[in-house]
């Protein structure tokens, strides 16, 4: 270990108009997707574009994508905590921080969706266990505990020992519970574009990439406002392990789609999403793959834009739009392609049968897609406010010193 | 005045009475209008069997298993009884064609691209012995009773809809928009799901569903329902004696819908 | 200290006596909805059908929820359809009819739930799903009547 042991200092991000005035913002998008939830219960959802066919629309997209990266934020403190990277330690506070804000926004906008989100009680209380989505709620409250006992070991000094075996916990916890996300696609035998047991593993790979694009996101976001340095080098090593996530979600995409592709039997569904499709090959081709796939994979590993951190930030940005069309196209998408009762026959019904469901999303649904993500980045902004959990630098030198400088020092 | 208080049987024994003396009068007065309006060689066999009625304090059991046989070579094209019966019974619109309206029971169109052969049939919930709603639904508001009808449990249903994403056909709908005025024996409700219960109601009293009934009467007579755990009822005979599918038989989910000549 | 609690608690109290007291509009007002001439409104449900509920009106008023959320299981879960608790059953004997001699939906404040639930502030969640007035059609048809039915039926299916 011939690293200096440089202490790290954290603090409370500075008040003022810097904070009050993203706060009123982030606090006027809650309140337009609070009035967009009630719209939709006192109304019904036929104000929305949701309908028998298409049961689940942008909420869920913009749900499941808290959650799916609230799982995956946390990754950064368990590289440190877990696998004992010391330039990851200083930022596993913030991720914690972030891993609760991201759930909780996720977690608003699925619940004042439901068609009775007056009966949360009933869906807190009652469990079918044989229920990959109970398993969920489980898993996803349980998490919110958990990792709130994760910060407390970190925060805590004298609770430091305690923090590599609840990290394994909440690594554990987490790579169960972003599984059941994707098994609640996976586990859907009747639907052509799911039922299939490599939905878990490409959460989880999905999890990783969002999360840690919104953790760079957020973190060079909130260095920049309050003028605390983050090194350029540990913003390059974060890319780096950006494009490696996104790589890997390319392969388990690329490995989800082949499979398909080769039984007679998908290749209606694979022919809809990946050609003929309208919007849907689209958000496939050139969002999920192109933008939010080949794209950042180049800027962060390219010699010429790998230590900016500009191209850095620009490649987060673009894994989320990426991660954003995904949803789309596995969400959206698997639902638009009927179902196949009567394999080989054209079908024909007044409940639309057998045609390809149209979807257009309606403003009240993105109110409230929207407004869980402001929940989400309000609850990480008063939480920087009132504890602890910037470091004051994450300059190359403190988080990373290197071990040349410590022996030079000790000599 | 209904003496409300426990002497729950000799009410449903009058009430029985009552409906066999109804029900033999209508069959007069129907056979008489239908001889006219029905296509001749129809045979009205959906009377044959007469279930008989659990008391109304008894828990219903796995003693019977409720099922339909439909023969799609008997189901007329362009002929909607069944869904008017259920709509009317149950108090949805029939007619409502927009994604966001119920439909219990739908007529389903084929058409073999190989030759062009065109079958209709209708489309319900299957109540499969299996059923992947109710694996899925996270409350448990989705369920099987125990005579093998699936239900939804409103009181519990979150609306979530999880279930109709599960459905392997399609057989649910979710309530849109507040309704008033429901069927008192039919309660249905903004932000639950729902789908055909097999006439609940009307199967507890020993009645049948209303689209069987429907399509007895005044149709081509293509439904049939029964008990599929009692060996001499027609419904178990007739599955005995022909070849008949369950529809995505693949999945082998056991429904307790089945049909014949798809 | 004490003498400060005295002036609030004073205080209240004179704002509790203006209240019903010399300012009688909002007493009248309750009073003429309820058919109550005293100071404190109570609520005056409807009289149901027959002599009596099936149960004494103490306990229904107590328990009447507990009652309906145990038959409601034992209905949807087990089949179990007995009158006595049934929601329907208390619907048809507590309807309550309208100018118009129909009985009115949970929509009219007159409707017998919302007497009790009004004055108590507690939501009726039921009727979101369950009727709130007995059905005056389908239940018990006629032969007649169900020959009719029928017909249209086909008819309805045949002209599509």
């Amino acid at each position: 270990m011939g690293r200096a042991m440089v202490r790290i200092i954290y603090r409370e991000i500075a008040g003022g108009a810097a904070f009050w005035g993203p706060l009123a913002g982030l606090g006027l998008l809650i309140l337009v997707g609070l009035y967009s939830a009630w719209y939709m219960e006192h109304y019904g959802h036929i104000v929305t574009g949701m309908g028998n066919r298409i049961v689940w629309g942008i909420p869920h997209v913009f749900a499941i994508f808290l959650i799916v990266a609230a799982s995956g934020v946390l990754n950064v403190a368990s590289i440190g905590s877990v696998f004992g990277r010391v330039p990851y330690k200083p930022m596993a506070r913030l991720s914690g921080l972030l891993a609760i804000a991201l759930l909780t926004g996720g977690l608003t906008v699925l619940v004042l969706d439901l068609g009775r989100p007056d009966r949360l009680i009933v869906a807190m209380t009652t469990y079918n266990f044989k229920s990959i989505f109970a398993w969920n709620i489980f898993l996803y409250t349980g998490f919110l505990v958990i990792v709130a006992a994760y910060l407390f070991v970190l925060m805590e000094r004298q609770m430091s020992p305690y923090s590599k075996p609840v990290g394994w916990f909440a690594l554990i916890w987490r790579l169960v519970l972003t599984s059941g996300t994707g098994s609640i696609f996976g586990w859907l035998v009747a639907r052509q574009a799911y039922d299939a047991a490599i939905m878990a593993p490409l959460f989880i790979a999905l999890s990783l990439s969002l999360g840690l694009a919104v953790f760079i996101l957020v973190v060079w976001t909130i260095c920049r406002w309050e003028g605390r340095e983050l090194g350029s080098g540990l913003l390059s090593r974060l890319g780096r392990l950006l494009g490696i996530f996104a790589g890997v979600v390319l392969y388990f995409t690329a490995i989800q789609h082949l499979t398909n592709l080769y039984s007679a039997e998908h290749w209606g569904v694979e022919a809809f999403l990946l050609w003929d499709g309208g919007v849907y090959p689209g958000l496939f081709w050139l969002v999920q793959v192109l933008l939010g796939g080949l794209l950042p994979i180049a800027l962060v590993f390219h010699p010429k834009t790998a230590s900016k951190p500009g191209a850095i930030v620009s490649a987060a940005s673009l894994v989320i739009l990426g991660g954003l069309a995904q949803l789309y196209v596995i969400i959206i998408g698997g639902q638009a392609y009927p179902l196949v009762m009567f394999p080989g026959m054209e079908v024909h019904s007044v409940f639309q049968d057998g045609v390809i469901a149209s979807y257009a999303p309606s403003l009240p649904e993105f109110g409230l897609g929207i407004g869980g993500v402001a929940l989400a980045l309000a609850i990480t902004l008063v939480g920087m406010k009132i504890l602890r959990f910037v470091p004051q630098s994450l300059a190359d030198k403190t988080v990373d010193p290197p071990p040349a400088a410590a022996e030079a020092k000790a000599a | 005045m209904n003496k409300l208080g426990d002497t729950e049987r000799p009410e449903v024994a009058d009430a029985r009475e009552q409906t066999d003396v109804s029900r033999r009068a209508f069959l007069r007065a129907a056979s008489a209008l239908g001889g006219l309006a029905l296509a001749p060689g129809v045979t009205l066999y959906a009377f044959g069997q007469e279930a008989e009625v659990r008391p109304a304090d008894q828990a219903v059991t796995s003693q019977h298993r409720w099922g339909m046989l439909i023969d799609a070579g008997r189901c007329g094209d362009g002929c909607n009884a069944c869904v008017t019966a259920c709509a009317d019974e149950h108090g949805w619109d029939a007619d409502a064609a927009s994604p966001t309206d119920a439909h219990w029971i739908r007529k389903v169109e084929l058409r073999d691209p190989e030759g062009g052969l065109k079958r209709t049939l209708p489309m319900m919930c299957q109540h499969c012995a299996s059923p992947p709603c109710v694996d899925v639904c996270p409350t448990g508001a989705s369920f099987k009773r125990a005579d093998g009808i699936v239900l939804v449990d409103k009181h519990t249903c979150i609306g979530c809809r999880y279930c109709m994403m599960a459905c392997p056909y399609n057989a649910r709908s979710f309530v849109h928009e507040p309704l008033a005025d429901q069927k008192p024996y039919a309660p249905r409700g903004k932000g639950t799901v729902e789908s055909c219960t097999m006439c609940v109601h009307r199967v507890d009293e020993g009645r049948q569903p209303a689209c069987v009934e429907a399509c007895a009467d005044t149709a081509g007579g293509a439904m049939l329902f029964g008990d599929l755990n009692d060996p001499d009822s027609e419904i178990s005979k007739r599955i005995a004696s022909y070849a008949t599918v369950e529809i995505r038989a693949d999945l082998d989910l056991d429904t307790g819908v089945r049909y014949r000549n798809i | 200290m004490g003498s400060r609690l005295l002036v609030v608690f004073g205080f209240l109290a004179a704002i509790g006596v203006a209240w019903h007291g010399p300012f009688p509009i909002f007493s009248q007002a309750v009073a003429a909805e309820t058919g109550q001439s005293g100071r404190v409104p109570v609520p005056a449900p409807a009289r149901g059908k027959g002599d009596a509920c099936v149960a004494d009106t103490d306990f229904m008023r107590r328990n009447h929820m507990a009652v309906l959320n145990h038959q409601r299981d034992d209905t949807v879960h087990e089949g179990v359809r007995t009158k006595r608790f049934s929601l329907k059953e208390c619907i048809d004997c507590h309807a309550v009819n309208g100018a118009d001699g129909v009985p009115v939906t949970v929509e009219d404040p007159k409707h017998f739930c919302r007497s009790c639930h009004d004055y108590a502030a507690v939501s009726v969640d039921c009727f979101q799903c369950h009727a709130s007035r007995p059905d005056t059609a389908a239940m018990s048809v006629s032969p007649d009547e169900a020959a009719a039915l029928s017909l249209r039926t086909y008819l309805a299916g045949v002209t599509r």
